[in-house]
This record gives structure tokens, C-alpha cells and sequence, in this order.
């Protein structure tokens, strides 16, 4: 069970958190069909860093965007989700 | 290859059982294949058996990057079942419940299939009516099922708490008695074994690094142990599908995903066949040995790991208990975790991909051990004739993008929330 | 020395062991305690129910399983070395029949050369239902100690806690750590299995003074640090996660606070594993019989309980280590018959005893319970021994497992101790002690008669059985595991890996590290199951949510029905009604005059602020920017996929002020869906979304004379079809929304949950007046399929598009709402899809989940997503899903459910089956 540090409440149990889905899923309004489907039904998945949207649900209930590794779990970066956020 | 009986152990208590052979060779690889098959599990261990049993393709080989059958083949449940609700889903593993049926005999290896009969567990009347509707899918296409009552239901497994005041009461069941258990590293062996009889390289410590190219087309891999030409190559690595794609640069509708499983300490039988349950997120059975195996939910988070996080199986445990409250005492003997292709609509993939010469098996979720010998079969048609198999051909990698997708639970493209 | 007055104290507390009544002393393993009381045979082993004793002193105990305790309390395969007596403790035996000493599974025994390692795989071959003959056989022969039969009484407990040092093991080593830590100002947590500190002191008080050990922990606890024994690490897991086992009660105990364990989940910044090291025992012939014991083992029995376990011994041993046991036994009292040493002179020449250098047992003889006889090759010729002990010592593996179990760590080969060492690590664990770093040892010969050198004891694996799967091609040390079963038994293969590692190696030609390890898997010790699950088993960890009016309901008597996480009233039986007359009562007195019902549970979101038609344009397909102040409508969302996923109403409150509702079981994951958009996808929208499920309880007044009901209770201005006002019942602000799913002229008043149950006495007086009743769940289901309107999770199943629910005119012309690119994918609009259409019974009752067939052996076209009684009329009436539906109006059908036995013939019908005008909900 990861410890993951919540930009706005520190660090807290994975069980808090929720996994939402990757930012490379993210299907923005308005996108080209085609595309928006490419995004919503392939993934990277690699077997390394990616960034992953998670959800501090039984906390602040704020969305997070998270950088981890999915080997040996790591989390590398972790900001609030915001316009920033999104590649 | 010596023949298994009775009889060859009874000779080897006056032999010291010294006259028994390797059950596989240990080859070098070859500079050309027709077929290259990319993971020893038992899906590519059964493919590799079917193309040589059934098409005559013998000039195979199967490339492992550790040892046969040590991936999600030895971390699973075990559980043998057909009872979808979806038409392409119970057709394509009723189709591998018959194999299942004749496998030990069919590979001269006791692979330990055990009909001891999968039940699904309702507790309201809504669980009932969708365990019903489960069971008539299933009647017209053939497919046994039974509804049971409450009392059969207490009857079949006199464990089950069914007192009124449950949190999740037991209404009553679903059962498939041709559903049941075996022994996963049998199958893996068994295979292996018959598809080695039939000249099938078998290469273990071997892993691919890379696809070779000719333009598009993919005519061979690269290895740590060297370049190996092939015909067509097949991928049949689930947990690691979207890494093995990507080096072809696909990208997959699929995410890795952690699932655990676990096992008490060996008990005298306590549980007669599986148990699972419309409502709750845990199955049990007991395994020859004694002990008590359990799953629960995947872990919901994408990790290629093998380690998941001890609260989801400690969830599993929780519901477990309530439905057999004699489990409390038993101990957690070992626990352990798989990496899980997790697809986007629930359902596998087996077909073509859009790279002349690579052909994909994967997304199992948590449902492959059941479908070895359906798999083997349906890709080894594929890999055979370049074409699916009626009874695989639902399962393509483009159903995705054009909105075929055959989704057992209705939930959606998000694996997270399957 | 032995018996019950060993060492001048006296066995004061009373068990027994297989009925027989026993006297233990206070402190006493139950191991300790049957040895004091010479009983050498504990148990059989698993696969040929052979005789077994106690081996060792600790959790690797591999032979002595016991069942402990009573009833719901009984604790199969106890080791008898891991739990201390008690008063009133009831030990018994296991795996055999019909007693420990005649055990006919023994004769499985005597076939022994005819099931080799993995035979099972090679016989039984036939049929299934042939297998599963002999299986039965095989099922109860094997599985050791018996479940228990009854719930557990006892309660166990979870605590989290988070520590700048853990330390596990509270040897010298442990202790030592801890005690710098605590004085260098860190907050400590020292755990020990065992229930004293520092046993190994006890056992060998040569090394330093045991009470160092107590005032130390004293130091300890003085700056703050915690100790707890009888607690193991069993789990180490990311982030420096650790999971203990705490025992309050030992197993089987009834505990004094009602709690029998209590499960840690620490998580600290720093790992000390002071795990220390476990002795391994030698592969010889018959090296299993009661009587062969781990020679550490024998010193511990003899210092720490002041049991001497025999009075001729044997030592057989690779190392220096085994002479303090051969000290220990001599200053006990004991004969020292000979030591058989490994290593060549002039090992072991100092140490007084009889040495006999460059051998080890070759094998022994005696009964079921006991040792009698021990042999060996000394100078090539054999040379036999009556001995009734045999105490052996193979070298010393540290414990490792935690250090493995942390992920991303490594082991480094030490050749002088024939161990592995941990190395670096990922996470921030180190190891001390014994645990890295163990005495030397000499060769270990291989037995002449591998077949009977058992290494995994209790699954009876021997070094033959590891050759047998060696010659058959398993060779990878995985392979071997899982042919043989070696390291698989309760003890996970403690005493096990290194013998099978070393033989491995050696047929393999390369140095053991090269021949691999496997996976260290937790727990380090098995868990118990209960203990994992905490107090949540009862309600499986799903909390049954209570509406706000329950106790409003259950003075009514209603027929309850899950819903989620919900209940609600389903009916509200009167006299001797049975559900189905009740429901029709109820929804008859809907369509005549009027009912009244709860619906709560329904998901609510108040969706505010400028951008508010921004955010629920994108989260609902139909149009909701053109709405009025005070109106509402219909709408239905869709997954990004394009499929219909929820559905429910949207209101206009005020300007820039909506309220959105949809179903009871899709609350969680719309609240999700809406967070999403509003958060992270289009984070700039300025708007707010409050779920308001529980604040509001509402309260759904439906039929011919509801608006004559609602002005009784809030005057004349009675809202018009689909328009919302606010007003007061009983003194409580209401919100009233006029809005219908029954198909009759209905209302919903919501107020606040806490103040609910006035404004529904209020509300149940006037429908009472007016000739009205409650009605539930089953009254609504039968109410809704006649007027064609849609529940999420039956016709709307997550698989269908608007336009196979005949939705596809609502949507929002302009698009941009969530799914449209998902609903252009060609096989969505594509031939052959399943559609919503209504189902008449032309004979018999249509049953709920029926497959929908054109005939009798033809596969399903469709089926039955809800089926109910016609209301006012008589006949059976469904909904359902049917390929290529709308085009199929007037064609007859045969909904069949072979697992009920039952079938209806149907014509496919529009899904309306009641005021198809649309004329009663207005006004």
C-alpha cells in the first residue's frame, strides 16, 4: 500500500486514494472522433513512468495528476489536477 | 517420451522410477521458425500443441523469458467455468469446457480437472432474476445450468452462513456442475510436454528484446539469444501485452493491472466447489492439497509488479468470512499477486493485429486460466489459416474502434471500473 | 530432570493432548510441555502419514501440527512449537486415523515408492468424473487439521500507526538497534514473536547476561519506544508498509478482553530486520523419525524449559554451533554418545566429546514414537549407536524473508556460511545480526539413500524426489518447487530451500546462487483469517446505508428489498397479502386515486454558478440550456464510449442554479463522473456541484387526485407537469417537483433529510383523506413497465446507445455533450442491435430474464429486462431488448427461462403499454 502525499493534505494511505485513469486516456470535449477513440481505447501501459489521474476520495476529494513507476511503484511527481495538468 | 500410467509407476518401484524421460527437451533455437510463439504460458504452450496437433505445423517454437507456466498459468485461481451471460463469451469458453473435459487424456498428463461444480451465490430476488437471466443465456445455447434454492444451496455447501440476518442472505444459487478446478501447472506441463512430442521447440530463458522488420511487416524477433526468423509471430504474453505491442509500436485497449490471490493452511475438505457470488467480489474453492484459494477484485491500479496491496485482499477475506464464517480461524498461508492484461470492454483479444505477420492473444482480465485450451485452439486456427476461428472472431482488436465491444458487465471503456 | 518436576518447579497448568490430561509448566511451549511428558510422536506429515515428533524450537517447526482449542475456536495446524500452554488447553492431533499411533493413511507410507514426487500427474487418467473418484480419496487423505464447524466468537482488531524506526526481532541484535534509535531521539516500535525477550540469551546466557535483555527494554520504554511480543512482521509492503500479527490470546484461548489478535499496519520511516538466523537440518536416511531434533532446537529445550529431550545423543553437524548443544545435554545430565562431524580433523578435537570427523548419519532406526539406534560410515565402515536423540545442525539460514519481501532487493552469496545474506534493498530496511551475517560451516556430504532424506518435512519431500523431477526436465528451481510441492507446506519451506537449492545446484554443475530462488512470498508466518478480515466480516465491508425515514417505514411493516447500498420498502403487505397482491393494491390505488412512496435513494446534485449549463451540457446528452426558471425534464447521460449509462431529470432552481437527479445505484459513480468534468476536465468552468443524496429525503405523491393532495398541503399553487416550486408542509421548507414515472400526475417533495418525517406524516394524513396508500418498490416496478419508462441496470444495461432505447430524438442537436464522438463508432448504428420494445403475453406469465427466442432450440434474439402484471387490467406485460426490435412490432415470440421452467408466447409490442397519449401526468 503506497503512502502517496496529497498536494493538499500530505502524506496519506493508498486507501484514501482512488485510480481514475492515465492522462493519456483524457478525451477532451469537442475532440475528433477518431482520435477521441484512439485515446479512450489504447494506452501507452508502459512498463516504466507514466502519468496516472487519481482521486483523493475519502479525503479532500481533489483529482490529482501522478507521475509513478510501474515496476517499483515510485511516484516521481504528484500535483493537483488543474489546465496545467493536461499534456 | 515415456507413456504416463498406473502401470510405468508401479514399474519404478523396482526401477527407483529411473526410467522416466525429461518431459520436455531444452533446444537451441533455430535460425527460422514458421511459427513463433512469444510467451511459454499455457495459452502459448496450448497454441503451440494445437498448431502442431491440429494443422500439422510442427516447425514452432515457444520463446519464455523465465520458466514455462511461471507467469499468470501459476498465480491464478484455478477456476474452470463457461457461466457468461454474453453469447460470444459463454460460446468461446464452453467450447474450451469440452476440451477441458478430455484434456488429461488428450495430453497423457493428469491435468486434475475437477467438475466439482461453480456456484454463483444470489442474495435478493434482483440477484436471483439476473442469475436466472445468466442461466437462460446460457440453457438456450446448451450450457448447463441450474437454478438452486436456498436449501440446495445449503445442501451442496453446508458451510455457508445462511442465517436470515446476513448482511448479504443467501437466496439461493446459480450453479454449472460441468464447472470446477484444476491443477494450473499441469496444464501448462501437459502442454509442453505434447507439443515437444510433436517436435515443438520449447526455448525457456529466452526473451524477446525487439521485432524484426521487413518494411511493415514483422518477420522475426530479436532475443537474448539471438535473432530468430519467423514466419508469423504470435504475442501471448497477457499482463505484458501492452509491452511486448510496443515494441512493435502498437499501442493495445489495455491496461496492467495487479490481481491478487491467496491460500490457507491445508484443511480436510470444508468446501466442496467453488463459491461466488452475484454481489460480493470474492470466489472460493479448496484445492486437492487442503487449502482454501481465494480471489478478490483486481487491484484497480496499473502496476507490472506482481506486488499488489494487502488491503484488497484483506477486503476478499472480509467477504469470504461473511459468506463462510468458519474460514475465520483458518490462516493466510501464502499471498501473492499476477499482472493482468485488464481490457476495456472485460473481454479478450485474439486475432490479427493491424502489422502483417503479428497476431495478438491477451487481455485476458481476471478470466484466462479457463480459457487455456480455447485459446490454444482459436489462436492456432488464427496463426494457421490467417484467419479467425467463428468462435474468436467477436474477439478482435478492432471491435474497439468500431463499437463491437462485448462488455459482460455494462460498465465501460475504463478499466478501473470494471 | 523431566516430568512434571523438572527443574524443582512444578507443572502447575493443566491441558490436554488427545484427551490424555497433561501438566505443563507456566512458560512451557506446548512443544516444551509434551516433551516434558516424553511423548515424541505429535503428528503424521502430509503425504505418507508418517510418524513425526518435534524437530525444532520455533515457527520453522515443520512436523509438530496440532489442532488447538475448541469449537468456533479451534485452531487447525497449530504448531506446537509456536504456542504456550494455557489452562484448560485442548491439543489433538491431526492427519490421521483412527488414532496418531495406528494411522491407517500410514499405509500410504509403504506405497511410498509407487507415488514418487508428482505421480498424480502420471495416473488417474479417464474420464472426469473418474478423476474426481479417486480425488475424493485423495481430498481426505490429505489437508491436514480439521476447519472449524462454527462461527467464531471472538473479535479481532486493526490499528495504523506510523514510527520513525520499526524494529522486528527483539534479540540482542534488536534490542541494540532499538535502544540507539530511541536514544537518538527517534519514536521506536520493537516487535518480537516470541512471548519473552531475547530467547536466544535464555538459551545461551554464555553470550551476555539475559537480564540485560529486560533493562534494556526498560530503557527503552522509558524514552518512548513500544514493545510488543508475540507479534511477527508478517508482511512488508510499498512505502515501508509492515503488516503484524499481534496475539492477545494464544491459540485457541478464549481472550480476556474478547479480542483474540490485533493486526498492525505500521509504516515506518526505517526497517530494522533483526530477524536472526534458523537452523537447517541434514538430509539423511530417516532423518524425519520422532527423535531427530535441530540441535539449537535441543538447546533451547533444555536451558529454556529444562526439558532434555533424550539421554543418549547423537550430534550430527557441518558447524561449530552444535557443540554448546552437546555442552547443554551434558551439563543436563545427558550422554553425549558421539558427534558425527562433516568437517575433517582437527575439527572439533578441542570440545571433549567423541568425534568422529568427515561423516554424518547414515541412518536411524527405531519405533513410531521414538529413536533407538543411529548409524554412520566411520572409516568406511558402519558403525551403529543406540541413542534415543539425535540433535543436528546443517548450518544456519538468516532470515531473509522481510528484506524479500520489500520488493527490489537482493541477496549476496556468503560460500563460508552457504547462505544468502540480504543486500542492497529499494526500500529503507537494513538487516543486523544474525539475520546478515551467520557462523561458518563445512561440507555438507550428499546421503547415500536420497529416496528417505526428507528436507521438506511436512509435504514429505525428499532429495530423491528432487533428483526424480531434476531427470523429468524441472529444472528451474520454480519447477522444482511446484513439481515436488517442496516449500509449499505451512511452514513455506523454512528448514526446506537450502537442501533443495544445493542439490539443485549440484545437478545443474554451477554455485548455488546461480541456480536461482524463489519468490519470498508473505505471509512470513500464516496469518489468521479472521484477523485480516478486522471487525467488517459481518456486513462483508459494505455498510447498510438507513434512510432517513427508516423507522417511519418499519412501524409500517413493509417487505424490505435491497437496493445498492440501500433498502427500501418494497411493499406494504396488509393482513395476509402475499407481494404480488400487495403490489397490485398499491398500484392500483396509484392509477385510481393516489399513493405515496419513498424515494430518497435517488442520486441529487445541485449544480450552481455561471458555467453551470457548461458542465451539465457536457455531462447530459439532451439540451438543458433552454430550460425556464422553474422547469425541468427528462435526460439521460452517456459514457465516453457513447453508450447510455444513467438517466434522471435536471431542473432549473434559479438563473444559474440546476439540480440534477438520476438513479439509486449509479449515485457513486455519477457523483465520480461529474466530479470529473468539473475538476479535471474543464477545471476552468466557474460552477459548483454539491451531492445532495442524503441531504434531501424525498417523497414521491403520485396519481388522479395527487394534485389535489399537494394543494391540501401547500395551497393552490400546485405546480404544473415538469415545473418545480417552493413551499412548506408541516412548517419545513420543501422543494416541490412535479415530475412522473408512474404515468400519473405526480409530485416529489424533497426536505431536508433531519426534518423529513412531519413533512411525511403530513403527506400520508392528506393521501389517507383522499382514499390513498403507500406503495413500494414492487407497486413502481409494475407502475413504470406499463407506461415504458426506463430503470438503469435493466433496460438501460450499459450496453445500449440512445438510439436502441428509442432516446435518440432527445438528444442535444448541437452535440458536445460527453459520448458524442463515441456514438459515431459504424457498428452503433449498424443493423442487428439490440432494441427496447414491449412484450404482451399472448399465453402464461411472462417471466423477468427470460430469453427471447422465435422458437423452440433457436438462440436468443433478446430477452426480458422487467416484467409486471398489467395494473388495472389483467395480463402479464415485460419490457425487453430485441435484436432489430423497432422493426418487429406485431411478430409473436416465445419468452423462455429453462432454468425456471417456465415460458410465455409474446407479441413484440411498442414499449408503452398505458396512457400511450401521455395524457394523464398533465394537467
Amino acid at each position: 500500500m503506497l503512502l502517496i502525499t496529497c498536494p493538499h493534505c500530505g502524506p496519506r494511505a493508498q486507501l484514501e486514494f482512488v485510480y481514475e485513469r492515465t492522462v493519456d486516456s483524457v478525451v477532451q470535449p469537442h475532440t475528433d472522433p477518431t482520435e477521441a477513440m484512439e485515446r479512450l481505447f489504447t494506452r501507452a501501459n508502459p512498463r516504466g513512468l507514466d502519468d496516472e489521474i487519481w482521486r483523493h476520495t475519502f479525503g479532500c476529494r481533489a483529482w490529482l495528476v501522478m507521475t509513478r513507476h510501474r515496476t517499483t511503484h515510485a511516484i516521481a511527481a504528484i500535483r493537483a489536477a488543474g489546465p496545467e495538468a493536461l499534456p | 517420451m515415456t507413456k504416463y500410467s498406473a502401470f510405468g509407476l508401479l514399474r519404478g518401484v523396482f526401477n527407483g522410477q529411473s526410467h522416466w524421460l525429461p518431459a520436455w527437451r531444452d533446444p537451441e533455437p533455430k535460425s527460422n521458425y514458421d511459427v513463433i510463439i512469444i510467451g511459454g504460458g499455457g495459452h502459448g504452450l496450448a497454441t503451440a500443441y494445437y498448431l502442431a496437433s491440429v494443422h500439422g505445423i510442427r516447425n514452432v517454437a515457444v520463446l519464455e523469458k523465465s520458466w514455462i507456466g511461471g507467469g499468470n498459468t501459476g498465480r491464478n485461481t484455478t477456476l474452470v467455468r463457461s457461466n457468461y451471460r454474453q453469447k460470444p463469451l459463454h460460446d468461446f469458453f464452453e467450447f474450451g469446457l469440452k476440451m477441458w473435459e478430455h484434456l488429461s487424456d488428450e495430453l497423457n498428463y493428469n491435468v486434475m480437472f475437477s467438475p466439482r461444480g461453480a456456484m454463483m451465490l444470489g442474495h435478493s430476488d434482483s440477484d436471483m432474476t439476473r442469475l436466472a437471466e445468466r442461466g437462460d443465456a446460457m440453457r438456450v445455447d446448451s450450457i448447463d445450468a441450474e437454478l438452486l434454492t436456498r436449501d440446495q444451496v445449503a445442501k451442496l455447501e453446508p458451510q455457508l452462513d445462511m442465517s436470515r440476518d446476513a448482511r448479504f442472505p443467501i437466496e439461493g444459487g446459480l450453479i454449472q456442475r460441468r464447472g470446477g478446478t484444476a491443477r494450473h501447472d499441469a496444464v501448462a506441463w501437459g502442454y509442453a510436454r505434447g507439443a515437444d512430442r510433436l517436435g515443438v521447440d520449447i526455448i525457456q530463458k529466452c526473451e524477446v528484446t525487439g521485432f524484426v522488420r521487413r518494411g511493415d511487416a514483422v518477420i522475426g524477433v530479436e532475443t537474448t539469444r539471438g535473432r530468430i526468423g519467423a514466419g508469423r509471430v504470435a504475442i501471448c504474453v497477457a499482463g505484458h501485452s501492452g509491452h511486448v505491442a510496443a515494441m512493435a509500436g502498437l499501442k493495445l485497449p489495455v491496461e496492467s493491472q495487479t490481481l491478487q490471490a491467496l491460500v490457507t493452511e491445508g484443511v480436510k475438505p470444508m468446501i466442496n466447489g467453488v463459491i461466488m457470488s452475484q454481489s460480493l467480489h470474492c470466489y472460493i474453492s479448496q484445492s486437492d492439497k487442503g487449502g482454501i484459494v481465494m480471489g478478490g477484485d483486481p487491484d484497480n491500479w496499473p502496476s507490472y509488479a506482481q506486488r499488489g496491496q494487502p488491503m484488497v485482499t484483506q477486503g476478499a477475506i472480509a467477504q469470504a468470512i461473511a459468506l463462510v464464517p468458519a474460514l475465520s480461524r483458518l490462516r493466510m498461508l501464502r499471498t501473492w499477486g499476477g499482472v493482468t492484461d485488464v481490457s476495456f470492454d472485460g473481454s479478450p483479444i485474439i486475432g490479427p493485429t493491424p502489422v502483417p505477420g503479428l497476431f495478438l492473444n491477451g487481455g485476458w482480465c481476471y478470466g484466462g486460466f479457463k480459457a487455456t485450451p480455447a485459446s490454444g485452439w482459436t489462436y492456432a486456427h488464427t496463426l494457421a489459416t490467417g484467419t479467425p476461428h467463428a468462435l474468436n472472431a467477436p474477439f478482435d482488436l478492432g471491435r474497439f474502434a468500431r463499437g463491437d465491444t462485448i462488455d459482460e458487465n455494462g460498465v465501460g471503456p475504463l478499466p478501473n471500473h470494471r | 530432570m523431566n516430568g512434571p518436576q523438572r527443574g524443582g518447579v512444578a507443572g502447575t497448568i493443566r491441558f490436554s493432548f488427545d484427551g490424555k490430561p497433561l501438566l505443563a509448566r507456566p512458560g512451557d511451549t506446548l512443544a516444551a510441555a509434551l516433551l516434558a511428558n516424553r511423548i515424541g510422536l505429535v503428528a503424521r506429515s502430509f503425504k505418507y502419514h508418517r510418524p513425526r515428533g518435534i524437530m525444532a524450537a520455533g515457527v520453522e517447526e515443520p512436523n509438530a501440527l496440532v489442532t488447538v482449542g475448541t469449537s468456533g475456536r479451534s485452531e487447525p495446524n497449530t504448531r506446537a512449537t509456536d504456542v504456550f500452554v494455557y489452562d484448560g488447553m485442548v491439543a489433538r492431533s491431526q492427519n490421521r486415523w483412527p488414532n496418531l499411533s495406528f494411522d491407517v493413511g500410514s499405509v500410504l507410507g509403504l506405497a511410498a515408492k509407487a507415488l514418487p514426487a508428482g505421480f498424480y500427474y502420471k495416473t488417474f487418467f479417464g474420464s472426469a468424473k473418474r478423476w474426481m473418484f479417486y480425488e475424493w480419496f485423495i481430498r481426505r487423505a490429505a489437508g491436514l487439521g480439521d476447519a472449524p464447524t462454527a462461527a467464531d466468537p471472538d473479535r479481532f482488531s486493526q490499528r495504523a500507526v506510523f514510527y520513525d524506526v520499526l524494529v522486528v526481532g527483539a534479540g540482542p541484535a534488536g534490542l541494540a538497534a532499538a535502544l540507539a534509535a530511541a536514544e537518538a531521539g527517534e519514536r521506536v516500535i520493537l516487535v518480537e514473536q516470541d512471548s519473552v525477550l531475547a530467547p536466544s540469551l535464555v538459551r545461551d546466557p554464555q553470550d551476555l547476561d539475559p537480564a540485560w535483555a529486560e533493562a534494556t527494554a526498560a530503557r527503552i520504554g522509558e524514552l518512548g519506544g513500544r514493545i510488543l511480543l508475540r507479534t511477527t512482521a508478517a508482511g512488508y509492503w510499498d512505502d515501508n508498509l509492515i503488516t503484524l500479527s499481534q496475539r492477545l490470546a494464544e491459540p485457541g484461548e478464549p481472550p480476556a478482553g474478547g479480542i483474540a489478535q490485533r493486526l498492525w499496519h505500521v509504516r515506518a520511516k526505517r526497517v530494522v530486520l533483526a530477524t536472526g538466523a534458523l537452523e537447517r537440518p541434514l538430509a539423511f536416511a530417516h532423518n524425519d523419525r520422532p527423535g531427530v531434533m535441530l540441535s539449537q532446537a535441543v538447546r533451547t529445550y533444555v536451558r529454556r524449559f529444562g526439558v532434555v529431550p533424550g539421554q543418549r545423543v547423537i550430534i550430527a553437524t557441518n558447524n561449530d554451533d552444535a557443540y554448546l548443544t552437546a555442552a547443554a545435554l551434558r551439563d543436563a545430565g545427558a550422554e553425549v554418545v558421539a558427534v558425527l562431524e562433516t568437517r575433517p580433523a582437527p575439527a572439533g578435537a578441542s570440545s571433549g566429546f567423541t568425534v568422529h570427523n568427515d561423516t554424518m548419519p547414515l541412518t536411524t532406526n527405531g519405533a513410531r514414537h521414538h529413536l533407538r539406534e543411529v548409524s554412520a560410515r566411520v572409516d568406511g565402515k558402519i558403525v551403529r549407536w543406540q541413542a534415543d536423540l539425535l540433535a543436528m545442525s546443517g548450518g544456519f539460514t538468516p532470515v531473509v524473508h522481510l528484506h524479500m519481501q520489500a520488493g527490489g532487493a537482493a541477496l549476496d552469496w556468503d560460500d563460508a556460511s552457504q547462505s544468502f545474506l540480504p543486500g542492497a534493498a529499494r526500500q529503507n530496511v537494513v538487516s543486523v545480526g544474525a539475520a546478515a551475517s551467520v557462523a561458518p560451516v563445512g561440507p555438507t556430504p550428499p546421503p547415500e539413500n536420497p529416496a528417505k532424506a526428507f528436507i521438506d518435512f511436512q509435504n514429505d519431500v525428499s532429495l530423491g524426489d528432487v533428483d526424480l523431477a531434476w531427470a523429468e526436465g524441472y529444472r528451474s528451481v520454480e519447477h522444482l518447487k511446484r513439481y515436488t510441492t517442496l516449500g509449499m507446506a505451512t511452514d513455506q519451506g523454512k528448514t526446506s530451500n537450502m537442501a533443495a537449492l544445493g542439490r539443485l545446484a549440484e545437478k545443474q554443475g554451477v554455485a548455488i546462487p546461480e541456480a536461482g530462488l524463489t519468490t519470498f512470498r508473505p505471509p512470513y508466518t500464516p496469518v489468521t483469517m479472521g484477523l485480516l478480515a478486522g471487525r467488517i466480516e459481518r456486513d462483508a465491508g459494505a455498510h447498510l446505508r438507513r434512510l432517513a425515514l427508516f423507522d417511519v417505514h418499519q412501524a409500517r411493516q413493509p417487505i424490505w428489498q435491497p437496493l445498492g447500498y440501500w433498502q427500501r420498502p418494497r411493499a406494504y403487505p396488509q393482513g395476509a397479502e402475499t407481494l404480488a397482491e400487495a403490489a397490485l393494491r398499491e398500484g392500483r390505488s396509484v392509477r385510481t386515486a393516489v399513493g405515496m412512496t419513498d424515494v430518497s435513494t435517488l442520486a441529487k446534485f445541485e449544480v450552481s454558478g455561471p458555467d453551470a449549463v457548461q458542465q451539465l451540457e457536457l455531462v447530459c446528452a439532451t439540451t438543458v440550456g433552454k430550460l425556464a426558471v422553474g422547469r425541468g425534464r427528462y435526460t439521460f447521460m452517456l459514457r465516453e464510449d457513447g453508450l447510455v449509462f444513467d438517466d434522471g431529470t435536471v431542473w432549473r432552481l434559479a438563473e444559474d442554479r440546476y439540480l440534477l437527479t438520476s438513479s439509486t445505484g449509479g449515485a457513486d459513480r455519477m457523483a465520480v463522473h461529474l466530479s470529473y468534468v468539473r475538476q479535471f476536465l474543464c477545471p476552468q468552468f466557474r460552477v459548483s456541484v454539491v451531492n445532495v443524496q442524503e441531504h434531501y429525503a424525498g417523497i414521491a405523491v403520485a396519481g388522479p387526485t395527487a394534485k389535489a393532495v399537494l394543494a391540501g398541503l401547500i395551497g393552490e399553487e400546485v405546480p404544473r407537469h415538469m415545473s418545480a416550486v417552493r413551499a412548506s408542509i408541516a412548517g419545513i421548507p420543501v422543494l416541490v417537483l412535479a415530475a412522473s414515472y408512474s404515468g400519473e400526475r405526480a409530485f416529489e417533495v424533497y426536505a431536508e433529510a433531519s426534518l423529513a418525517e412531519p413533512v411525511w406524516n403530513a403527506c400520508e394524513a392528506e393521501v389517507t383523506a383522499q382514499g390513498g396508500c403507500l406503495y413500494g418498490m414492487e407497486a413502481m416496478e409494475f407502475l413504470r413497465i406499463e407506461k415504458g419508462h426506463l430503470v438503469v441496470g435493466g433496460e438501460i444495461d450499459g450496453r445500449l446507445t440512445p438510439h436502441d432505447l428509442a432516446l435518440d430524438k432527445m438528444l442535444n442537436k448541437a452535440g458536445g455533450y460527453i459520448g458524442a464522438a463515441g456514438l459515431t463508432r459504424p457498428a452503433l448504428t449498424a443493423p442487428g442491435r439490440r432494441q427496447l420494445v414491449g412484450l404482451e403475453a399472448i399465453a402464461g406469465t411472462i417471466p423477468e430474464g427470460a430469453m427471447l427466442v422465435t422458437a423452440p432450440g433457436q438462440p436468443a434474439d433478446g430477452h426480458v429486462t422487467a416484467a409486471a402484471l398489467r395494473v388495472l387490467e389483467s395480463g402479464s406485460i415485460a419490457l425487453g431488448q430485441l435484436v432489430d426490435g423497432f422493426a418487429r412490432h406485431g411478430e409473436e415470440l416465445i419468452a423462455t427461462s429453462p432454468t425456471r421452467n417456465q415460458s410465455a408466447a409474446v407479441r413484440v409490442v411498442a414499449p408503452h403499454f398505458y396512457d400511450t397519449a401521455g395524457e394523464r401526468y398533465r394537467d
